[in-house]
Protein backbone atom coordinates (compact mmCIF):
# COMPACT_ATOMS: atom_id res chain seq x y z
CA UNK A 1 0.00 0.00 0.00
CA UNK A 2 1.28 3.95 -1.06
CA UNK A 3 1.60 5.85 2.02
CA UNK A 4 1.31 8.85 0.32
CA UNK A 5 -1.86 8.31 -1.14
CA UNK A 6 -3.10 6.73 1.98
CA UNK A 7 -2.00 9.74 4.35
CA UNK A 8 -2.81 12.46 1.62
CA UNK A 9 -6.24 11.11 1.34
CA UNK A 10 -6.70 11.41 5.16
CA UNK A 11 -5.66 14.99 4.92
CA UNK A 12 -7.59 15.65 2.56
CA UNK A 13 -10.95 13.63 4.21
CA UNK A 14 -10.10 15.68 7.23
CA UNK A 15 -10.01 18.92 5.32
CA UNK A 16 -13.28 18.40 4.06
CA UNK A 17 -15.04 17.21 7.50
CA UNK A 18 -13.60 20.30 9.09
CA UNK A 19 -14.69 22.44 6.21
CA UNK A 20 -18.54 21.37 6.15
CA UNK A 21 -18.77 20.91 9.95
CA UNK A 22 -17.53 24.72 10.42
CA UNK A 23 -19.46 25.60 7.50
CA UNK A 24 -22.46 23.98 9.02
CA UNK A 25 -21.85 26.22 12.50
CA UNK A 26 -20.89 29.64 10.51
CA UNK A 27 -23.86 29.16 7.86
CA UNK A 28 -26.30 28.50 10.42
CA UNK A 29 -24.94 31.97 12.31
CA UNK A 30 -24.49 33.80 9.08
CA UNK A 31 -28.00 32.92 7.52
CA UNK A 32 -29.60 33.93 10.87
CA UNK A 33 -28.11 37.36 10.98
CA UNK A 34 -28.89 37.83 7.63
CA UNK A 35 -32.42 37.09 8.02
CA UNK A 36 -32.75 39.01 10.62
CA UNK A 37 -31.22 41.82 8.74
CA UNK A 38 -33.83 41.51 6.02
CA UNK A 39 -36.28 41.04 8.36
CA UNK A 40 -35.73 44.06 10.35
CA UNK A 41 -34.99 41.90 13.83
CA UNK A 42 -32.20 42.32 15.87
CA UNK A 43 -31.48 37.96 15.56
CA UNK A 44 -29.73 35.46 17.96
CA UNK A 45 -27.91 37.66 20.68
CA UNK A 46 -28.88 35.89 23.88
CA UNK A 47 -26.67 32.11 24.01
CA UNK A 48 -23.71 33.09 25.66
CA UNK A 49 -20.55 32.28 27.43
CA UNK A 50 -20.78 33.58 31.25
CA UNK A 51 -17.42 35.44 32.11
CA UNK A 52 -16.88 37.73 34.90
CA UNK A 53 -20.47 38.29 34.72
CA UNK A 54 -20.67 39.40 31.42
CA UNK A 55 -22.32 37.43 28.46
CA UNK A 56 -19.86 37.21 25.88
CA UNK A 57 -22.16 36.04 22.69
CA UNK A 58 -20.27 37.25 19.70
CA UNK A 59 -23.28 38.48 17.79
CA UNK A 60 -24.92 35.52 18.42
CA UNK A 61 -22.03 33.15 17.27
CA UNK A 62 -22.38 30.78 20.25
CA UNK A 63 -25.87 29.99 19.57
CA UNK A 64 -24.81 27.14 17.46
CA UNK A 65 -23.04 26.10 19.53
CA UNK A 66 -25.71 26.00 22.13
CA UNK A 67 -27.94 24.52 19.54
CA UNK A 68 -25.87 21.20 18.98
CA UNK A 69 -25.02 20.62 22.40
CA UNK A 70 -28.93 21.02 23.29
CA UNK A 71 -29.78 18.70 20.71
CA UNK A 72 -27.71 15.84 21.58
CA UNK A 73 -29.15 16.28 25.42
CA UNK A 74 -32.58 16.56 24.25
CA UNK A 75 -35.17 13.49 24.26
CA UNK A 76 -34.61 10.97 21.47
CA UNK A 77 -38.47 10.76 21.18
CA UNK A 78 -39.45 7.51 18.44
CA UNK A 79 -43.47 7.14 17.89
CA UNK A 80 -44.31 4.24 19.54
CA UNK A 81 -46.57 3.31 16.23
CA UNK A 82 -43.56 4.33 14.29
CA UNK A 83 -41.93 1.73 12.13
CA UNK A 84 -38.64 1.75 14.46
CA UNK A 85 -36.34 0.47 11.99
CA UNK A 86 -37.14 2.88 8.78
CA UNK A 87 -37.57 5.93 11.28
CA UNK A 88 -33.79 5.47 12.59
CA UNK A 89 -32.55 4.78 9.22
CA UNK A 90 -33.80 7.87 7.70
CA UNK A 91 -31.61 10.54 9.00
CA UNK A 92 -28.63 8.49 7.73
CA UNK A 93 -29.67 8.03 4.65
CA UNK A 94 -30.39 11.79 4.47
CA UNK A 95 -26.78 13.20 5.45
CA UNK A 96 -24.34 9.65 4.49
CA UNK A 97 -24.20 10.26 0.53
CA UNK A 98 -24.41 14.03 0.64
CA UNK A 99 -21.10 13.82 2.79
CA UNK A 100 -19.38 11.06 0.51
CA UNK A 101 -20.57 13.24 -2.79
CA UNK A 102 -18.14 15.81 -1.68
CA UNK A 103 -15.32 13.54 -2.64
CA UNK A 104 -14.89 14.36 -6.24
CA UNK A 105 -15.47 18.03 -5.46
CA UNK A 106 -11.83 19.48 -6.66
CA UNK A 107 -11.23 22.16 -4.15
CA UNK A 108 -7.60 23.21 -6.20
CA UNK A 109 -5.41 22.92 -8.56
CA UNK A 110 -3.10 19.83 -8.10
CA UNK A 111 0.37 19.90 -5.87
CA UNK A 112 3.49 17.95 -7.16
CA UNK A 113 5.32 17.31 -3.96
CA UNK A 114 8.71 17.73 -5.76
CA UNK A 115 8.03 21.32 -6.83
CA UNK A 116 6.57 22.49 -3.48
CA UNK A 117 9.18 25.11 -2.41
CA UNK A 118 9.95 26.67 -5.58
CA UNK A 119 8.88 27.95 -9.00
CA UNK A 120 7.02 25.29 -11.25
CA UNK A 121 9.19 24.21 -13.68
CA UNK A 122 7.49 24.15 -17.23
CA UNK A 123 8.16 20.26 -17.19
CA UNK A 124 6.93 19.02 -13.54
CA UNK A 125 7.64 15.68 -12.38
CA UNK A 126 7.04 13.34 -9.57
CA UNK A 127 4.32 12.85 -7.25
CA UNK A 128 1.09 14.48 -8.56
CA UNK A 129 -1.42 14.86 -5.46
CA UNK A 130 -4.76 16.25 -6.94
CA UNK A 131 -6.51 18.32 -4.29
CA UNK A 132 -9.79 15.71 -4.77
CA UNK A 133 -10.57 13.07 -2.64
CA UNK A 134 -11.66 11.16 -5.36
CA UNK A 135 -10.44 10.81 -9.30
CA UNK A 136 -13.13 8.76 -11.02
CA UNK A 137 -13.80 8.26 -14.93
CA UNK A 138 -17.81 8.75 -13.78
CA UNK A 139 -16.60 12.24 -12.34
CA UNK A 140 -19.90 14.47 -12.37
CA UNK A 141 -22.59 11.61 -12.33
CA UNK A 142 -21.41 10.57 -8.96
CA UNK A 143 -22.77 13.83 -7.74
CA UNK A 144 -25.98 13.24 -9.31
CA UNK A 145 -26.01 9.49 -7.85
CA UNK A 146 -25.39 10.59 -4.55
CA UNK A 147 -27.57 13.66 -4.50
CA UNK A 148 -30.24 11.31 -6.18
CA UNK A 149 -30.44 9.63 -3.26
CA UNK A 150 -31.74 12.66 -0.98
CA UNK A 151 -35.38 11.61 -1.99
CA UNK A 152 -34.90 8.16 0.05
CA UNK A 153 -34.31 9.88 3.22
CA UNK A 154 -36.94 12.05 2.92
CA UNK A 155 -39.59 9.95 1.48
CA UNK A 156 -39.11 7.52 4.48
CA UNK A 157 -39.12 9.87 6.96
CA UNK A 158 -42.33 10.80 5.73
CA UNK A 159 -43.80 7.22 5.39
CA UNK A 160 -42.26 6.23 9.18
CA UNK A 161 -43.14 8.13 11.79
CA UNK A 162 -47.00 7.51 11.25
CA UNK A 163 -48.16 11.30 11.08
CA UNK A 164 -50.43 12.75 8.48
CA UNK A 165 -48.77 15.72 8.38
CA UNK A 166 -45.26 13.88 7.75
CA UNK A 167 -47.08 11.30 5.27
CA UNK A 168 -47.65 14.50 3.26
CA UNK A 169 -44.27 16.22 3.35
CA UNK A 170 -42.82 13.07 2.48
CA UNK A 171 -45.22 12.78 -0.34
CA UNK A 172 -44.48 15.97 -1.58
CA UNK A 173 -40.70 15.95 -0.89
CA UNK A 174 -40.77 12.63 -3.33
CA UNK A 175 -42.75 14.03 -6.11
CA UNK A 176 -40.40 17.79 -6.25
CA UNK A 177 -37.69 16.06 -5.96
CA UNK A 178 -38.09 13.70 -9.06
CA UNK A 179 -39.59 16.74 -10.66
CA UNK A 180 -36.35 18.57 -10.10
CA UNK A 181 -33.90 15.84 -10.34
CA UNK A 182 -34.49 15.66 -14.44
CA UNK A 183 -34.79 19.09 -15.25
CA UNK A 184 -31.03 19.65 -13.01
CA UNK A 185 -29.80 16.69 -14.30
CA UNK A 186 -30.26 17.84 -17.99
CA UNK A 187 -29.35 21.74 -17.25
CA UNK A 188 -25.87 20.23 -17.19
CA UNK A 189 -25.71 18.07 -20.41
CA UNK A 190 -25.24 21.96 -21.88
CA UNK A 191 -21.99 22.37 -20.08
CA UNK A 192 -20.94 18.86 -20.41
CA UNK A 193 -20.65 18.83 -24.78
CA UNK A 194 -18.83 22.10 -24.08
CA UNK A 195 -16.36 21.12 -22.02
CA UNK A 196 -16.86 17.20 -23.86
CA UNK A 197 -15.99 15.63 -20.67
CA UNK A 198 -17.91 14.07 -17.33
CA UNK A 199 -14.56 14.62 -15.54
CA UNK A 200 -15.03 17.83 -12.85
CA UNK A 201 -11.00 18.04 -12.88
CA UNK A 202 -11.00 18.26 -16.81
CA UNK A 203 -13.88 20.76 -16.58
CA UNK A 204 -12.19 22.88 -14.28
CA UNK A 205 -8.95 22.84 -16.34
CA UNK A 206 -11.13 23.77 -20.07
CA UNK A 207 -12.48 26.85 -17.85
CA UNK A 208 -8.93 27.96 -16.81
CA UNK A 209 -7.98 27.56 -20.61
CA UNK A 210 -10.69 29.27 -22.01
CA UNK A 211 -13.28 31.11 -20.31
CA UNK A 212 -15.52 30.89 -16.86
CA UNK A 213 -18.65 28.08 -17.46
CA UNK A 214 -21.25 31.04 -16.70
CA UNK A 215 -20.84 33.12 -19.71
CA UNK A 216 -20.98 30.52 -22.25
CA UNK A 217 -24.02 28.35 -20.47
CA UNK A 218 -25.32 31.28 -18.59
CA UNK A 219 -29.29 28.99 -18.78
CA UNK A 220 -27.83 26.39 -17.19
CA UNK A 221 -26.74 27.93 -14.11
CA UNK A 222 -29.83 29.75 -13.80
CA UNK A 223 -31.53 26.35 -14.66
CA UNK A 224 -29.17 24.71 -12.41
CA UNK A 225 -29.93 27.28 -9.43
CA UNK A 226 -33.12 26.63 -8.97
CA UNK A 227 -33.39 23.21 -9.63
CA UNK A 228 -30.97 22.80 -6.60
CA UNK A 229 -32.83 24.91 -4.46
CA UNK A 230 -35.83 23.36 -5.20
CA UNK A 231 -33.76 19.89 -4.80
CA UNK A 232 -32.87 20.97 -0.93
CA UNK A 233 -36.20 22.09 -0.42
CA UNK A 234 -35.45 25.44 0.65
CA UNK A 235 -37.69 28.51 0.54
CA UNK A 236 -39.01 29.41 -2.39
CA UNK A 237 -39.43 25.72 -2.52
CA UNK A 238 -40.25 24.28 0.88
CA UNK A 239 -43.53 22.58 0.57
CA UNK A 240 -42.49 19.81 1.92
CA UNK A 241 -41.82 21.13 5.28
CA UNK A 242 -44.17 24.02 4.74
CA UNK A 243 -44.35 24.80 8.81
CA UNK A 244 -47.18 26.87 8.57
CA UNK A 245 -49.68 24.27 6.59
CA UNK A 246 -48.07 20.90 7.44
CA UNK A 247 -45.90 21.68 10.64
CA UNK A 248 -42.66 20.52 9.82
CA UNK A 249 -43.20 17.96 7.33
CA UNK A 250 -41.52 14.63 7.26
CA UNK A 251 -39.21 15.79 10.24
CA UNK A 252 -42.29 16.72 12.32
CA UNK A 253 -41.94 13.33 14.41
CA UNK A 254 -38.05 13.77 14.62
CA UNK A 255 -36.42 15.29 17.97
CA UNK A 256 -33.29 15.97 19.46
CA UNK A 257 -30.30 15.02 17.34
CA UNK A 258 -31.81 12.92 14.52
CA UNK A 259 -33.88 16.15 13.64
CA UNK A 260 -30.06 18.03 13.78
CA UNK A 261 -28.98 15.73 11.30
CA UNK A 262 -31.37 16.11 8.76
CA UNK A 263 -31.18 19.59 9.17
CA UNK A 264 -27.00 19.16 9.25
CA UNK A 265 -27.75 17.20 5.67
CA UNK A 266 -29.48 20.29 4.14
CA UNK A 267 -26.51 22.37 5.03
CA UNK A 268 -24.14 20.07 3.56
CA UNK A 269 -26.34 20.11 0.17
CA UNK A 270 -26.44 23.67 0.39
CA UNK A 271 -22.57 23.50 0.29
CA UNK A 272 -22.45 20.55 -1.98
CA UNK A 273 -24.77 22.53 -4.51
CA UNK A 274 -23.00 26.01 -4.35
CA UNK A 275 -19.33 23.57 -4.66
CA UNK A 276 -21.16 22.31 -8.05
CA UNK A 277 -21.70 26.09 -9.21
CA UNK A 278 -18.43 26.93 -8.43
CA UNK A 279 -16.29 24.46 -10.70
CA UNK A 280 -19.09 24.29 -12.97
CA UNK A 281 -19.80 27.54 -13.83
CA UNK A 282 -16.80 29.92 -11.74
CA UNK A 283 -13.73 28.27 -12.68
CA UNK A 284 -13.27 26.54 -9.47
CA UNK A 285 -10.37 27.63 -8.31
CA UNK A 286 -9.23 30.02 -10.82
CA UNK A 287 -8.14 33.67 -10.50
CA UNK A 288 -7.46 35.82 -13.14
CA UNK A 289 -4.02 36.84 -13.54
CA UNK A 290 -2.69 33.70 -11.36
CA UNK A 291 -0.79 31.25 -13.18
CA UNK A 292 0.77 27.67 -12.07
CA UNK A 293 4.17 30.08 -11.81
CA UNK A 294 2.85 33.25 -9.91
CA UNK A 295 1.26 36.18 -10.85
CA UNK A 296 0.83 37.24 -14.33
CA UNK A 297 -1.61 40.33 -14.60
CA UNK A 298 -1.18 42.92 -17.18
CA UNK A 299 2.52 43.03 -17.59
CA UNK A 300 2.99 42.55 -13.93
CA UNK A 301 4.94 38.86 -13.52
CA UNK A 302 6.27 37.99 -10.27
CA UNK A 303 7.12 34.53 -9.84
CA UNK A 304 5.53 32.73 -7.12
CA UNK A 305 6.67 29.25 -5.05
CA UNK A 306 4.70 26.17 -6.15
CA UNK A 307 3.01 25.21 -3.10
CA UNK A 308 2.10 29.40 -2.45
CA UNK A 309 0.09 29.23 -5.65
CA UNK A 310 -1.73 25.85 -4.32
CA UNK A 311 -2.70 27.42 -1.59
CA UNK A 312 -3.97 30.84 -2.66
CA UNK A 313 -6.07 28.46 -5.37
CA UNK A 314 -7.81 26.90 -2.68
CA UNK A 315 -8.25 30.38 -0.89
CA UNK A 316 -9.84 31.40 -4.38
CA UNK A 317 -12.09 28.26 -4.19
CA UNK A 318 -13.55 29.55 -0.47
CA UNK A 319 -13.67 32.81 -1.12
CA UNK A 320 -16.20 31.64 -4.77
CA UNK A 321 -17.83 28.95 -2.83
CA UNK A 322 -18.38 31.67 0.39
CA UNK A 323 -19.76 34.18 -2.41
CA UNK A 324 -22.23 31.78 -3.56
CA UNK A 325 -23.52 30.52 -0.62
CA UNK A 326 -23.95 33.80 0.21
CA UNK A 327 -26.37 34.13 -2.64
CA UNK A 328 -27.98 31.15 -2.09
CA UNK A 329 -29.16 33.07 0.77
CA UNK A 330 -30.06 36.07 -0.72
CA UNK A 331 -32.59 34.01 -2.48
CA UNK A 332 -33.85 31.89 0.84
CA UNK A 333 -35.04 35.12 2.73
CA UNK A 334 -36.35 37.58 0.25
CA UNK A 335 -38.74 35.00 -2.20
CA UNK A 336 -42.13 33.75 -0.93
CA UNK A 337 -42.80 29.87 -1.05
CA UNK A 338 -44.41 29.21 -4.02
CA UNK A 339 -47.90 26.91 -4.13
CA UNK A 340 -47.35 23.02 -4.82
CA UNK A 341 -48.84 23.23 -8.16
CA UNK A 342 -46.73 26.43 -9.23
CA UNK A 343 -43.55 24.21 -8.71
CA UNK A 344 -44.41 21.19 -10.24
CA UNK A 345 -45.14 23.37 -13.19
CA UNK A 346 -42.40 24.94 -13.39
CA UNK A 347 -40.15 22.23 -13.26
CA UNK A 348 -42.19 20.21 -16.00
CA UNK A 349 -43.54 22.96 -18.27
CA UNK A 350 -40.90 25.42 -18.14
CA UNK A 351 -37.26 23.95 -17.15
CA UNK A 352 -37.61 20.60 -18.41
CA UNK A 353 -38.55 22.10 -22.39
CA UNK A 354 -35.80 24.62 -22.02
CA UNK A 355 -32.96 22.62 -20.63
CA UNK A 356 -33.45 20.87 -23.77
CA UNK A 357 -33.95 23.54 -26.04
CA UNK A 358 -30.75 24.90 -24.23
CA UNK A 359 -29.03 21.49 -25.13
CA UNK A 360 -30.01 21.62 -28.57
CA UNK A 361 -28.72 25.35 -28.88
CA UNK A 362 -25.73 24.44 -27.57
CA UNK A 363 -25.06 21.44 -29.99
CA UNK A 364 -25.53 23.67 -32.63
CA UNK A 365 -23.49 26.33 -31.91
CA UNK A 366 -20.48 23.89 -31.31
CA UNK A 367 -20.95 22.16 -34.26
CA UNK A 368 -21.39 25.64 -35.99
CA UNK A 369 -18.41 26.62 -35.47
CA UNK B 1 -7.72 0.69 -9.66
CA UNK B 2 -6.73 0.64 -5.55
CA UNK B 3 -5.36 4.15 -6.33
CA UNK B 4 -8.88 5.12 -7.63
CA UNK B 5 -11.38 3.88 -5.11
CA UNK B 6 -9.68 2.94 -2.31
CA UNK B 7 -10.25 7.00 -1.27
CA UNK B 8 -14.34 6.32 -2.14
CA UNK B 9 -14.23 3.75 0.38
CA UNK B 10 -12.05 5.63 2.96
CA UNK B 11 -14.68 8.51 2.16
CA UNK B 12 -17.65 6.44 2.63
CA UNK B 13 -16.63 4.59 5.93
CA UNK B 14 -15.68 8.01 7.40
CA UNK B 15 -19.25 9.74 6.43
CA UNK B 16 -21.03 6.47 8.03
CA UNK B 17 -18.36 7.05 11.25
CA UNK B 18 -19.76 10.59 11.45
CA UNK B 19 -23.68 10.31 10.95
CA UNK B 20 -23.19 7.06 13.22
CA UNK B 21 -21.43 8.75 16.21
CA UNK B 22 -24.12 12.01 15.94
CA UNK B 23 -26.91 9.31 16.43
CA UNK B 24 -25.52 6.88 18.63
CA UNK B 25 -24.50 9.70 20.84
CA UNK B 26 -28.38 11.23 20.47
CA UNK B 27 -29.51 7.71 21.65
CA UNK B 28 -26.98 7.09 24.54
CA UNK B 29 -27.38 10.94 25.69
CA UNK B 30 -31.05 12.06 24.97
CA UNK B 31 -33.06 11.10 28.44
CA UNK B 32 -36.08 8.82 28.11
CA UNK B 33 -39.09 10.20 29.16
CA UNK B 34 -42.27 9.26 27.82
CA UNK B 35 -45.97 9.51 28.46
CA UNK B 36 -48.76 8.61 26.90
CA UNK B 37 -49.78 12.08 25.55
CA UNK B 38 -46.30 12.48 24.31
CA UNK B 39 -46.49 9.29 22.65
CA UNK B 40 -49.39 10.97 20.52
CA UNK B 41 -49.13 11.52 16.88
CA UNK B 42 -48.39 15.67 16.54
CA UNK B 43 -51.96 15.73 14.93
CA UNK B 44 -53.89 18.52 17.46
CA UNK B 45 -54.94 15.67 19.90
CA UNK B 46 -57.18 13.84 17.60
CA UNK B 47 -56.65 9.95 17.10
CA UNK B 48 -56.00 9.30 13.61
CA UNK B 49 -55.11 5.71 13.37
CA UNK B 50 -52.96 4.11 10.94
CA UNK B 51 -51.99 7.23 8.76
CA UNK B 52 -49.68 5.23 6.68
CA UNK B 53 -52.64 4.29 4.59
CA UNK B 54 -54.51 7.85 3.43
CA UNK B 55 -56.17 8.35 0.08
CA UNK B 56 -53.13 10.44 -2.44
CA UNK B 57 -53.59 12.31 -5.58
CA UNK B 58 -53.80 10.17 -8.17
CA UNK B 59 -51.20 13.25 -9.85
CA UNK B 60 -48.09 11.75 -7.21
CA UNK B 61 -48.23 8.45 -9.75
CA UNK B 62 -48.63 10.16 -12.54
CA UNK B 63 -45.43 12.69 -11.71
CA UNK B 64 -43.42 9.29 -11.43
CA UNK B 65 -44.44 7.61 -14.43
CA UNK B 66 -43.64 10.81 -15.77
CA UNK B 67 -40.05 11.07 -13.91
CA UNK B 68 -39.29 7.06 -15.49
CA UNK B 69 -39.45 8.21 -18.61
CA UNK B 70 -37.40 11.55 -18.97
CA UNK B 71 -34.27 10.17 -15.95
CA UNK B 72 -33.92 7.44 -18.48
CA UNK B 73 -34.00 9.88 -21.44
CA UNK B 74 -31.42 12.15 -19.18
CA UNK B 75 -29.25 9.00 -19.24
CA UNK B 76 -28.85 8.38 -22.79
CA UNK B 77 -28.39 12.54 -23.04
CA UNK B 78 -25.24 12.08 -20.39
CA UNK B 79 -23.70 9.88 -22.61
CA UNK B 80 -24.11 11.08 -25.72
CA UNK B 81 -23.11 14.42 -24.41
CA UNK B 82 -19.62 13.12 -23.41
CA UNK B 83 -18.97 11.31 -26.65
CA UNK B 84 -21.09 14.76 -28.84
CA UNK B 85 -17.82 16.00 -30.64
CA UNK B 86 -17.05 12.12 -31.64
CA UNK B 87 -20.79 12.25 -33.23
CA UNK B 88 -20.86 15.05 -35.11
CA UNK B 89 -23.93 16.31 -36.80
CA UNK B 90 -25.16 13.08 -36.91
CA UNK B 91 -25.25 12.35 -33.31
CA UNK B 92 -27.24 15.71 -32.64
CA UNK B 93 -29.86 14.85 -35.50
CA UNK B 94 -30.32 11.71 -33.79
CA UNK B 95 -30.56 13.20 -31.09
CA UNK B 96 -32.72 15.70 -31.86
CA UNK B 97 -35.47 13.46 -33.01
CA UNK B 98 -35.00 11.27 -30.15
CA UNK B 99 -35.82 14.86 -27.77
CA UNK B 100 -38.85 15.52 -30.29
CA UNK B 101 -40.41 12.22 -29.60
CA UNK B 102 -39.93 13.13 -25.67
CA UNK B 103 -41.56 16.38 -26.23
CA UNK B 104 -44.33 14.93 -28.25
CA UNK B 105 -44.78 12.64 -24.80
CA UNK B 106 -44.21 15.56 -22.57
CA UNK B 107 -47.08 17.86 -24.28
CA UNK B 108 -49.49 14.22 -24.25
CA UNK B 109 -49.29 14.17 -20.63
CA UNK B 110 -49.97 17.56 -20.38
CA UNK B 111 -53.04 17.49 -22.32
CA UNK B 112 -54.07 14.86 -20.63
CA UNK B 113 -53.77 16.81 -17.30
CA UNK B 114 -50.76 14.53 -15.64
CA UNK B 115 -50.06 18.15 -13.65
CA UNK B 116 -53.13 19.06 -12.98
CA UNK B 117 -53.09 19.55 -9.23
CA UNK B 118 -56.10 21.73 -9.07
CA UNK B 119 -58.59 19.61 -9.25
Amino acid sequence: MDMILLVSTLIKIAFILVLILTFNVVLLWVERRLAAMIQDRIGPVRAGIPIFGYNLALKGLVQPVADAIKSLWKEDFVPPNADKFLHAMAPLVAVIPVIVAFAVIPFGSSLYLNHAFEVLPPEPTGRVIPLQVATMNFGILFVFAMGGTGVVGSAIAGYSSNNKFSLVGGLRAAGQMVSYEVALGLSLVGCFMLYNTLLIEDMVRWQIENVWGIFLQPIAFILFLTGSTAEMKRVPFDVPEAEAEIVGGFVLEYSGMKFAIFKMGEYFELVLASAVIVVLFLGGHHLPGLTDRGIDFLGFAQPLWHGAVVAIHLGVFLVKLVLVLWLQFMIRWTIPRFRYDQIMKLSWRYMLPLALLNIFVTGVVIMAL
Amino acid sequence: MVATYLPLLIMILVAVALALTLFLLAVVLGNKNMTPEKAMPYESGQSTGDARHIRLSLTFFLTAIVFTVFDIEAVFLFAWAAMFRELGWFGLMEMVAFMLILGVTLVYAFRKGAFEWEK
